[in-house]
């Protein structure tokens, strides 16, 4: 009850974004049937996959700052191997979702196979989708694992942004090859000798290294192709040993079930083969093996070193986690390291605008959810916002971009409840530690928080935050992050002018409002990215103002504050839809009937959920 | 502009430039017919497809690429016909074309179905034919045209005399498009124009909004509604204001707008006959008269919505409707079925009540006890609301006022409605439930009544 919020409040976040494929569901099929088609003969050719030796093939992604151009360099790769035909509409082809379009953010580079003539051989150069955000920082490295180098794209006008270097340290500790890409050299601003200095500065790469374009003119990107086979070396892989597939991605087909990522490190699969899974130990047969070209094509048979798609009747993406290793039955190899389940790691309240509206959202949830098993959900219940669900999510905006999704996909029209974050508690009452079975618990909701009296310690998450702004902002912006509890652990300029800041914060401090905080006070200038970095002891008394649930009590003396008889909605009537007027309005006074019950207090329902917008002192 | 079937029948361009001529209603609406109040229907048209979308639109319309006029003007007059029928309606009072983009459609398409309403039904010569019209999509041989068809009032979507603002708004017309299309119409349509302003919009300004409405009274006609903007789920303007590209409109500063908007509406002599709607001259619209009085409306084209005893096909209970939304799907249903009624709801006698209280209490006269009484003859509005300490406090406090004429809002009152009717609605279920817990021995006749009007 006490953490209901309207949405929006904490959504500027949303611009550092970039969202892996999985959450965004299916590659549409649809949209790749306009590409260029194979004559049938070219065809067999074409996707003999044996033809590829290992020392042929490399496999690589793209990482960079939204906006910094990733998809139109994919897009101009894609024309340079004949993968899609060079058409003056290529425009972020890969886009399909309407939730990617409008947000500039990008799934992109959905995993396609390029094929490449160079000095004589043909290679099989593998383009990995990436999912760019740190929400996904898990996914990143499943699939940065199935890569040997990355092309980092870096504007030329910009520079380096927090998710640049974000995502250039997950390829670093993964020890990829990494070939700097200065894009947008074709614009008025730009300033890429500035941005050479940056990325020796931070990165420690020679100049010399970096790959001056411009993706959208098609500038010097052929050189890009030459530099992933010369810099990227090949995978290290055994054809002859057993069969080691790594699962980086999977999505969810109505018709044919559980579609994988697959990534081979050792062996040959092939249609009809019996595989298991590491994680679940289920036994599949494969249906079909294939290559993303960038649409589907079958392949009978895919080696070790190469990427594609792999079907064997799954019927949930729980079967086919990103991270599990598939091997032939009978055969298990020693999984690959890393797995880990999805770990949520911000809850938030899920409730339908309409209560008659349950089962319409329930159904739509359902659906979603087939596509992204990283999504948790409990049912939960309100007593002002009636029935609901508690929903886990790996990250802001993950959680931002499944509410998108249910609206723009499912006409979905939902109130979400202020994002919490997991807390933990060492419990020290022997009964509580006999009720829960372990002495540390994690609580995803805040109404079940236990007593202090019953706790030795309390524990948040918290997370590493880079942020990186203009050198006249570093000093509120130091104010703003020392008001969020966080904890300064280094400063550094990148050039004469933009300085990169770190700073620990404690998750629950940035899940609201945060980045918007930030924007506002930067003009739009700074950047914003972080990383999880465990949990740590939180103070008492700050957490019992927060979780013993006396905010209604605040509540109550805020809410004095508010006009409730200023807000009237002078709507237009569309053609006498009365229907939806006197909805709201019968919302409306439903929500004061239960607020009057609960707290004596007369507001209208979005006076209250506007009230609890703005936050309490810290 | 050769219109030869419209001409061939009963509603004829010279009743259409008669109805121009009509005498002016004064008070409450259409004079009613000597039929039922069930016999009668105000006729909602929706024409759903747009040039380009606007920013904050959420209404159901599409972007068309090459409408199949003919086919989408046959089914239009094939559902108007179907459901003229299937309600028993023999007198159509007001007919509204609205959007969408009306105005983009072709004159012919609005005559084919004014002349169908006249042949199944009785359309008075004066009866009040509005259309909305867009600036740019109605120029002034258009406009003519349209009303060689029929439609004698205009509904023009000017919102706003910044250009910087009808960008915003994703219009795609200028300042001085929106002030030369106004003063064609009043030309062609003297006494019969009606502009929309809208307030509220990101970063806009109390004192050059008022400019502009002070403008606008130099040179508009008899009636102004003036609109809040609404941000709305799912429209670029909403994402905007989300991703902080635009400011959110401050809500205090537009009941500001509001305020000063009226009081500079009154001042200029329009009267305030409705929350969003200010005429002069007694040039109040009869059609949303109706709605605000619950009268029976039928609803034809995609999305369209309808409230109607359907009668003609033996039904008892008044329905709230609903036509299936998207044009294509609508028009294979028309073309099936005669209609493309997507829901039909039967509404219970409360929820009828509720309506008469949210819609009449938008009126300046409010709910009259007869107009009341015609509802729900049992109970009174004295029984309602009489008794009840909260609604004695807005009394008191000047925002409502319950006397010998009835239960209406007062100057200051009319700007809050919503705020009050969170009060009256539950007032009005209480009373309601108390009254069914009351009356099973002392009133046998009376739950049979299930739809009214």
């Amino acid at each position: 009850m006490w953490t209901v919020v309207g949405r929006g409040c904490w959504r500027g976040r949303l611009q550092v974004s970039r969202v892996t494929r999985w959450l965004l569901g299916p590659p549409a099929a649809g949209s790749w049937a306009t590409h260029r088609r194979c004559s049938s003969a070219d065809f067999e050719e074409k996707f003999d996959m044996s033809r590829f030796p290992v020392e042929n093939i490399r496999n690589f992604s793209i990482i960079a700052h939204v906006d910094h151009g990733k998809s139109t360099l994919a897009d101009r790769l894609l024309e340079l191997t004949g993968t899609i035909d060079k058409k003056k509409n290529n425009k972020q082809v890969l886009d399909t979702l309407q939730v990617e379009r409008e947000r500039g953010i990008t799934v992109k580079a959905q995993t396609a196979s390029l094929f490449y003539d160079f000095e004589g051989k043909q290679y099989l150069l593998n383009l990995i989708d990436t999912p760019g955000h740190v929400d996904f920082n898990y996914e990143v490295s499943r699939s940065l694992s199935a890569c040997q180098g990355v092309i980092l794209v870096v504007d030329a006008n910009e520079g380096i942004q927090a998710q640049t270097v974000a995502n250039f340290f997950l390829a670093f500790e993964a020890q990829l090859a990494i070939i700097p890409v200065i894009n947008k050299i074709d614009l008025k601003n730009a300033d890429p000798e500035r941005v050479e200095k940056q990325i020796e500065k931070v990165f420690d790469i020679p100049r010399n290294e970096c790959i001056k374009i411009s993706a959208k003119l098609g500038t010097n990107v052929e050189s890009i192709l030459q530099a992933v086979i010369e810099r990227i070396p090949p995978p290290k892989v055994q054809r002859n040993n057993p069969l080691k597939a790594l699962v980086f991605d999977s999505t969810f087909d109505r018709y044919r079930g559980v579609i994988a990522s697959i990534a081979l490190f050792d062996g040959v699969v092939c249609k009809g083969d019996k595989i298991a899974s590491a994680h679940t130990q289920k036994t599949y047969e494969v249906n079909e093996v294939g290559v993303l070209n960038p649409s589907e094509r079958s392949t009978q048979k895919l080696y070790a070193g190469q990427v594609g798609y792999l079907i064997a009747g799954m019927r949930t993406v729980s079967e086919a986690q990103v991270g599990d290793t598939l091997y032939l039955h009978r055969r298990p190899v020693e999984p690959l390291p890393g797995f880990k389940a999805a770990k949520p790691m911000v809850f938030a309240g899920m409730y339908p605008v309409d209560q008659s509206e349950y089962n319409n959202l329930k159904s739509a949830v359902e659906k979603l959810t087939l596509n992204d098993s990283s999504v948790t959900v409990h049912r939960d219940s309100s007593l002002a916002l009636g029935a609901g669900w508690r929903l886990g999510f790996l990250g802001l905006l993950h959680m931002e971009v499944f509410n998108q999704r249910l609206e723009q996909e499912y006409n979905a029209s939902v109130i979400l409840t202020t994002p919490t974050v997991p807390y933990k508690a060492v419990l020290s009452s022997a009964k509580l530690i006999k009720e829960y079975r372990e002495k540390e618990i994690t609580i995803i909701n805040p109404a079940q928080f236990p007593d202090k009296s019953k706790v030795t310690e309390y524990l948040e998450p918290v997370v590493l935050g880079t942020i990186i702004t203009p050198d006249e902002y570093t000093r509120e912006i130091m104010m703003l992050c020392q008001a969020r509890r966080a904890v300064q652990k280094n400063v550094m300029f990148i050039d004469q002018n933009r300085v990169m800041l770190k700073y620990l914060f404690p998750l629950n401090e940035i899940v609201v409002d945060f980045y918007d905080s930030l924007k506002s006070l930067s003009s739009g200038y700074a950047s914003f990215d972080y990383e999880d970095a465990g949990y740590q002891t939180a103070e008492l008394v700050k957490m019992d103002i927060l979780l013993n649930g006396n905010l209604v009590e605040e509540l109550v003396t805020v809410v004095h504050n508010v006009k409730p008889y200023r807000k009237n909605v002078l709507a237009k009537c569309y053609g006498g839809d009365i229907t939806r007027k006197m909805k709201l309005l019968r919302r409306q006074a439903e929500g004061k009937k239960k607020l009057r019950k609960i707290g004596n207090i007369e507001v209208p329902k979005d006076a209250f959920i506007k009230v609890l917008k703005t936050q309490p002192d810290k | 502009m050769v219109l030869p079937r419209a001409l061939a029948r009963g509603w004829t361009a010279a009743a259409a430039r008669a109805a121009q001529r009509r005498r002016r209603v004064d008070g409450e609406g259409a004079s009613p017919g000597p039929e039922a109040a069930s016999a009668r229907a105000a006729l909602y048209v929706h024409w759903p497809y747009c040039e380009k979308r606007c920013s904050y639109c959420n209404f159901n319309k599409y972007i068309a690429r090459g409408v199949e006029e003919e086919v989408m003007s046959q089914c239009l007059v094939t559902e108007a016909q179907t459901l003229l029928r299937m309600s028993g309606v023999q007198r159509v009072e007001s007919v509204f074309f609205g959007g969408g983009t009306p105005s983009l459609a072709s004159p012919h398409t609005v005559a084919a179905i004014l002349e169908e309403v006249a042949r199944a039904a009785y359309l008075p010569a004066d009866s009040e034919v509005t259309l909305e019209a867009n600036p740019t999509s109605a120029a002034g041989s258009r406009l003519a045209a349209f009303g060689a068809a029929g439609v004698n009032r205009l509904s023009i979507g000017l919102q706003s005399l910044d250009d910087s603002e009808l960008r915003l708004l994703g219009r795609t017309h200028s300042a001085s498009d929106a002030l030369r299309t106004l003063a064609e119409a009043r030309r062609l349509f003297p006494g019969r124009v009606s502009i929309d302003l809208m307030l509220g919009l990101p970063a806009q300004q109390l004192g050059p909004w008022l400019g502009q409405l002070r403008e606008l009274l130099q040179h508009c006609d008899d009636h102004i509604s003036l609109y809040q903007l609404s941000l709305e789920r799912g429209t670029t303007l909403f994402t905007q204001v989300q991703q902080g590209t635009f400011p959110a409109p401050d809500p205090e500063l537009a009941a500001d707008m509001y305020q000063e908007g009226r009081a500079a509406l009154q001042e200029a002599g329009f009267r305030q006959y409705e929350v969003s709607n200010f005429a002069r001259n007694g040039a109040l619209s009869t059609h949303n008269w109706t709605y605000w009085q619950c009268g029976q409306y039928l609803g034809i084209g995609p999305g369209a919505h309808g409230r109607f005893v359907p009668q003609g096909a033996g039904g008892q209970a008044r329905e709230a409707r609903i036509q299936t939304l998207e044009p294509d799907n609508w028009m294979k249903e028309v073309m099936l079925f005669g209609h493309g009624t997507r829901k039909r709801t039967p509404l219970g006698q409360l929820e009828l009540l509720e309506e008469v209280l949210a819609m009449g209490l938008r009126t300046d006269v409010g709910i009259t006890h007869e107009h009341w009484q015609q509802f729900e003859p049992q109970l009174s509005l004295w029984a309602v609301f009489g008794a009840s300490e909260e609604v004695r406090a807005l009394l008191e406090q000047g925002l409502l006022l319950l006397d010998h004429s009835g239960l209406r809002c007062s100057w200051e009152g009319l700007a809050v409605l919503d705020s009050l009717l969170l009060t009256l609605l539950p007032q009005l279920q209480k009373a309601w439930q108390q009254r069914i817990s009351l009356l099973p021995g002392d009133r046998p006749a009376s739950p049979a009544r299930p739809g009214g009007l």
